[in-house]
């Protein structure tokens, strides 16, 4: 069974971001740019499903500019197999990935698509959702568990109060949550070796997808700055200042 | 531990991605290509772990890439305008410029964004580039040359045992290893102390540096000014100065550099440098602006009488590991990639006519023939005259420039940055003032501008070699100075009771390596955390 795992590149995790001084975008010049950490969660999976035997082939795909290309070394450094750059500077949108994501699919018919549950950029979450609708595949979102039982999976996922378990036919989409596992560390030799592995080019054009932008950007703004807090005598002048100034109490 | 690792081989392996260290792995390969060269870098990428003013003299770079504007390297300000001014409290007099400070011809660049350029480069001639691998210990062979490094183990808990993504370093193999760690590089260190590197040199002095990316309003920003200052907020008895660079998009970068040879134990770097900024002719130019990162970093400045021998069986020293910055001028990008480069030709001659022995004694000599050995020479009187203070070294420096033009008949000595710290009794504490959060902040604000990030369970990085010294010694007789030139806030005394107590905040660490010079009786051993931590700057 092969297993497609999306990955895309966003901002490094521990980058305190900023908005341009124009207020359309985060600003991401010279910013150190990674894989995101839920697809790199997914992909740790699917390396494991391999190499218990599970799964045959595992295929990552990015979609963007040129320099996702050293996104997909990375998880090809982790221990992909093969790896799929659909290229375009256009700025993409869930709908629009899950639309390339579906023309891969039916070019390389995968028996289970693994995503992170969202990117930690723009943190939609919708990507994998919409290419299980797109399919026409069953989906287990938010996924902390998993597992691959006699051609079907079980898949365990926290909820308020509790887990769910859910259990699903093949081929189907899995996006995972932060609890699934913890990916390993790239090794010097495996980067060497992945530098070997094949990594194919397309467009979205040449997969017969349009990728324009169906949601526009008003504005981007950073949270308020907080205020910097006082200091009371007693208790009286606390209720009194959240009464009056607070307007909590009544 | 070390039995069973896998070992790479390399004719030629590099620590540290630094201007010197990818200026040798690229001449490596232009003089030959067919020697296999591999540079480790432990900051997560090439860039990371790398801060400088900078104001760039292109004279190395035009002799390593002649054609670096065609290939786009990031050079985009010249500098158009030059200054030094002398500070009080309320004033600024300017000064007439000395020749050595005259940066016509110089760029104002981001040192990260050359060398992400400069790794690129290397990469393009076949160099194996390994960021986020921290070189972690020495190997040597049955004879006691060096015969590589090994890298730092990764998923190892805070107890030292094997977590459950534990990964086992590697060994790598080089005919010759080349440490270009920077300034006080944890290697060097030890290579240092092994071959007895500096025993025919004088110590090395250093200093501190502090930086930040300011985007300012495009009414005051004129890009490719220079404005050095001298004087104010440092005391006159300490050395040090101040940076002001226009650079491109708005941005200009400030940064204070404080001599680690200073005496009073209140002093605080950081807090000097936040108050250089609410300076009368400054403050308007970051009052309407947005602060947009923050670093710091050691730099050498013992210059040509510090320099240690630069060879030893199986390895070499370049870069600001050796020590080859200038101060007469303030720069060191440049002299750390000429070093670099020759140090990269010697080893190529070296290993090209299979010379017997392990070390490469012709460095030293093509260093010697080489204008950097001559720039050296010129500057080296410089730094040496400010020990008493800044009126006399401004007088000797003059004397020494404008007189002798560097040729003096004598030169001057240094000692060791550690031993200049005086009791706290015989200096009065300094009334730092508060921050104000519009121009000047705390270090854990200004941390956030660095994006430092440590994995948190891992052993400590920052070892002391003799736990109750921190409070016998730097407590009683210094009141904590690590708690003051940290400029991290890794270092913090918690008032417990009866018992205060040192807390090692070591993920907030800059990598800056100021406690491994500065501490008084050298308890503080600074070693790589997992590859891959520390600061991740984005252009400084």
């Amino acid at each position: 069974m092969k297993v497609l795992v999306p990955v895309k590149r966003v901002v490094d995790y521990n980058i305190r971001v900023r908005v341009k001084a124009d207020g359309s975008a985060v600003d991401l010049a010279d910013l150190r740019m990674s894989l995101n950490p839920f697809d790199e969660i997914a992909l740790e999976a699917a390396l494991r499903l391999k190499e218990g035997g599970l799964a045959g082939e595992v295929l990552a795909v990015s979609c963007g500019p040129a320099a996702c290309q050293e996104t997909l070394r990375t998880a090809l450094a982790m221990g992909a197999d093969r790896a799929l750059l659909v290229e375009t500077d256009v700025e993409l949108q869930p709908l629009a990935v899950a639309r390339v994501l579906h023309a891969v699919c039916a070019r390389e018919a995968p028996g289970l698509v693994l995503c992170g549950k969202q990117a930690i950029d723009d943190d939609a979450g919708q990507t994998g959702q919409m290419l299980a609708a797109l399919l026409g595949w069953p989906q287990a979102t938010c996924v902390s568990e998993l597992q691959l039982v006699e051609g079907r999976i079980r898949a365990t996922r926290e909820i308020d109060g509790g887990q769910e378990i859910l259990e699903t036919r093949l081929p189907a989409v899995v996006t995972a949550d932060l609890r699934l596992n913890e990916p390993r560390y790239t090794s010097l030799p495996n980067i060497i070796k992945a530098r070997k592995k094949p990594l194919d080019s397309t467009c979205p054009a040449a997969l017969g997808v349009a990728v324009a932008p169906r949601l526009q950007i008003l504005g981007v703004s950073e949270p308020a700055r907080r205020r910097a807090g006082v200091k009371v005598q007693d208790v009286a002048e606390l209720l009194e200042k959240l009464r009056q100034e607070a307007g909590v109490l009544q | 531990m070390a039995v069973g690792r896998e070992v790479m081989a390399y004719d030629v392996v590099v620590v540290g991605a630094g201007p010197a260290g990818l200026a040798a792995a690229i001449r490596l390969r232009q003089l030959n290509g067919a020697l296999s060269v591999c540079v480790l870098e432990k900051g997560v990428e090439v860039g990371a772990h790398l801060l400088s003013g900078a104001c760039f003299d292109p004279r190395a770079l035009d002799e390593l890439l002649p054609d670096w504007q065609a290939r786009g390297a990031p050079l985009h300000t010249p500098v158009r305008d030059d200054g030094l001014l002398l500070l009080d409290a309320r004033r600024a007099y300017r000064l007439p410029l000395p020749p050595r400070l005259r940066n016509r011809g110089c760029h104002l660049i981001s040192l990260g964004q050359l060398c992400r350029w400069l790794a690129r480069e290397a990469e393009a001639l076949g160099v194996d580039v390994f960021p986020g691998f921290a070189a972690a210990r020495v190997l040597y062979d049955a004879d006691g040359a060096v015969k590589g490094v090994a890298t730092g183990d990764m998923g190892v808990g805070r107890d030292g045992k094997p977590k459950a993504n534990y990964q086992p370093g590697l060994e790598l193999h080089g005919r010759q290893t080349l440490f270009a760690e920077g300034c006080r590089g944890s290697l060097t260190r030890e290579v240092f102390e092994r071959f007895d590197l500096g025993r025919d040199a004088q110590p090395q002095t250093y200093a501190l540096g502090l930086k930040e990316v300011w985007e300012v309003d495009p009414a005051l920003h004129e890009p490719g000014r220079v404005v050095h200052g001298i004087g104010w907020p440092l005391p006159a008895d300490t050395y040090g100065g101040s940076f002001l660079y226009h650079l491109d998009h708005r941005q200009v970068a400030v940064g204070l550099i404080v001599g680690l040879d200073y005496r009073n134990p209140w002093l605080s770097p950081f807090d000097e440098f936040q108050r250089l900024k609410t300076h009368p002719v400054l403050r308007d130019l970051f009052a309407g602006g947005r602060r947009i990162a923050y670093g710091a970093r050691t730099l050498v400045e013992g210059g040509l009488q510090s320099l240690p021998r630069l060879t030893f069986p199986g390895g070499l020293l370049a870069g600001d590991c050796a020590g080859f910055l200038d101060v007469s001028r303030l720069k060191g990008c440049h002299t750390a990639m000429k070093s670099g480069m020759l140090a990269a030709e010697a080893v190529c001659a070296h290993l090209e006519a299979a010379v017997a022995g392990k070390e490469v004694l012709t460095y030293p000599e093509r260093l010697r023939a080489s204008w950097l050995w001559q720039e050296l020479h010129r500057a080296r009187n410089i730094r040496p005259g400010f020990r008493r203070g800044l009126w006399s070294g401004l007088a000797l420096a003059a004397l020494d420039t404008l007189l002798f033009r560097g040729r003096a008949p004598w030169t001057l000595g240094h000692r060791a940055d550690h031993l200049a710290l005086e009791d706290l009794s015989r200096h009065a504490p300094i009334a730092y003032p508060r921050p104000d959060g519009v121009l000047t902040f705390d270090r854990l604000a200004s941390l956030q501008l660095a994006h430092v990030h440590h994995e948190a369970d891992q052993p400590c990085h920052l070892q002391l070699r003799d736990e109750s010294v921190p409070l016998t010694v730097n407590l009683a007789r210094y009141g904590a100075p690590e708690t003051r030139y940290c400029p991290a806030g890794v270092y913090e005394i918690l008032p417990e009771a009866d018992a205060p107590r040192l807390r090692i905040n070591a993920a907030n660490c800059l990598h800056c390596k100021a406690c491994d010079i500065k501490d008084p009786t050298q308890n503080i051993r600074w070693t790589v955390p997992e590859g891959g931590d520390g600061p991740r700057y984005g252009a400084m």
